[in-house]
């Protein structure tokens, strides 16, 4: 059968960022994608080599529009860890407060997209409304809505009032109540099964040796959780991975579901068990020698090596985002597929190309 | 962080070591030193990190490509392609240089742009001078 290039991106109604795809097809079905990123590159390891490492944060935190805080604080703690800086019991809880809120709303705001992929515009509707709600929470604690600036090396920058922390269980009691009822319809509509069940398998093994990582990992059955290492305030916190068996695109999406009820209870924990005291240290010198900081946002790992030498510059910074990680995956589920299940499963990996062109 | 340096030479067998004992790879990263790159590869096991590293004395240097071992690898190996402009041998995908379209060639392979005089053979100025 003759074969086809269709070129998919990087400008696409259902992509929300530039990759591009040239789709080898026979018929209607996708027999291999070759992808090609870097359109909108933006060198900002580079530029960390002639960045005050202390002004640094704020470029960090810009890698990505979605999970940009826990950029900031894998940041700040790759730093601290090199510095040897301990900071203070409640900046580690309330980092892991706004990890949380911003892992929420990521989930929610992927759940949209996934909902306008399928055509399911009222659920995309009420997916990002109730995302709002999360970002005015982040909004009215620091400041800022995506990118809010409340991690600096040494702790946090913003504290919670007990004003604010009275309210904020009756506003988590709230997105909860609004997430049950849309959730359940991405987990029980037939017409979201018909569109997810069965499509882009990864087996156990498969996901594991291609290096994925996230809900496209636990989605296929490995419990593998970066927040279980103990960074921040996990280590005083329960938490349980989510995963799934199928390791299907439903199984990707239910795991996300899943994730936001976890969310919720881990912030709700965090408020229980928030310390007093400072909320930062004073930091001085320069960071020297060499660390890996690791540390599991909305999509997945994220890796963070620095590189110094006792300078205000560091010498080497490097990102590995979750979507790099997942992009080999992708590529395989794509092989074998329909084109009409290209956009459900290029969304499936919750792609962060902004992320990817650090 | 603790880091087992180790020849070209080796590469293949302590990754193949690796992999049959089950490691994940985590990623592969370049550090461009002003006179030698460091190529670091991390793996993972049950929450543990490695890192092999190889440490080339120049980019011409060919390193050979483990994604026959880790076929994921492909896309680290072709990154530091594009951005450093190494030679990796044996990609089981290689994109000849088109993996990432950025206007400058191999923007991470000169030396910091902070420790160089602006010179018109510094890239970053080269491709400014072109736009403008």
């Amino acid at each position: 059968m003759a074969r086809t290039i269709i070129p998919f991106g990087p400008q696409h109604p259902v992509l929300p960022e530039p990759v591009h795809l040239d789709l080898v097809v026979e018929d209607e079905r996708v027999v291999e994608a070759r992808p090609s990123i870097g359109f909108v590159h933006r060198g900002l390891e580079r530029l960390a080599e002639v960045k005050d490492y202390v002004e640094f944060v704020y470029v960090a935190e810009r890698i990505c529009g979605i999970c940009s805080f826990i950029h900031g604080q894998s940041y700040c703690q790759a730093i601290e860890t090199l510095m040897k800086v301990s900071i203070p019991p409640r900046a580690q809880y309330l980092r892991t407060i706004w990890g949380e809120l911003s892992r929420l709303h990521s989930h929610l705001l992927w759940l949209g997209l996934m909902a306008d992929a399928m055509g399911f515009e009222s659920l995309f509707m009420h997916s990002w409304r109730v995302r709002e709600k999360v970002l005015n929470i982040i909004e009215a604690t620091t400041g800022g809505r995506v990118i809010f600036g409340a991690c600096k090396i040494g702790g946090v920058r913003r504290d919670l009032d007990a004003e604010t922390l009275r309210t904020l269980g009756g506003q988590l009691d709230d997105i909860e109540r609004e997430a049950r009822e849309i959730t359940r319809v991405f987990i029980n509509d037939n017409s979201v099964k018909d569109r997810l069940c069965g499509v882009g398998v990864l087996g156990r093994r498969e996901a594991y040796e291609l290096g994925c990582v996230g809900p496209m990992l636990r989605a296929s059955g490995v419990p593998q959780d970066l927040r279980l290492s103990g960074y921040a305030a996990y280590g005083d916190l329960v938490l349980e991975p989510v995963t799934r068996s199928e390791g299907d695109s439903y199984a990707r999406c239910a795991v996300r579901c899943d994730e936001i009820f976890q969310s919720i209870d881990l912030i709700r924990q965090a408020l229980s068990r928030l310390p007093g005291g400072d909320i930062a240290v004073k930091v001085a010198g320069n960071p020297d020698g060499e660390v890996v900081v690791r540390a599991e946002q909305p999509r997945g790992e994220v890796v963070y090596y620095i590189k110094a030498n006792a300078t205000k510059h560091v010498q080497r910074f490097r990102v590995r985002t979750p979507t790099f990680a997942n992009l080999p995956a992708m590529l395989k589920v794509l092989q074998g597929c329909d084109l009409a299940d290209v956009p459900i499963l290029v969304l499936t990996i919750d792609p962060c190309i902004s992320c990817t062109e650090r | 962080m603790t880091v087992e340096c180790i020849a070209v030479e080796s590469l293949l067998s302590r990754v193949r070591h690796l992999r049959e004992a089950g490691y994940r790879l985590v990623q592969i990263g370049a550090t461009r030193l002003p006179s030698q790159i460091e190529v670091t590869y991390s793996f993972d096991l049950e929450g543990e990190l490695i890192h092999l590293r190889l440490v080339l004395a120049s980019a011409e240097i060919i390193v050979p490509s483990i994604s026959a071992l880790y076929w994921c690898a492909f896309i680290y190996e072709n990154e530091m392609h594009d951005l450093f402009g190494l030679q990796i041998d044996g990609m089981t995908i290689d994109f000849g240089g088109q993996f990432y379209q950025t206007a400058i060639q191999h923007p991470f392979g000169a030396p910091q742009a902070s420790a160089l005089p602006m010179s018109n053979s510094h890239p970053v100025v080269a491709a400014a001078a072109v736009k403008s």
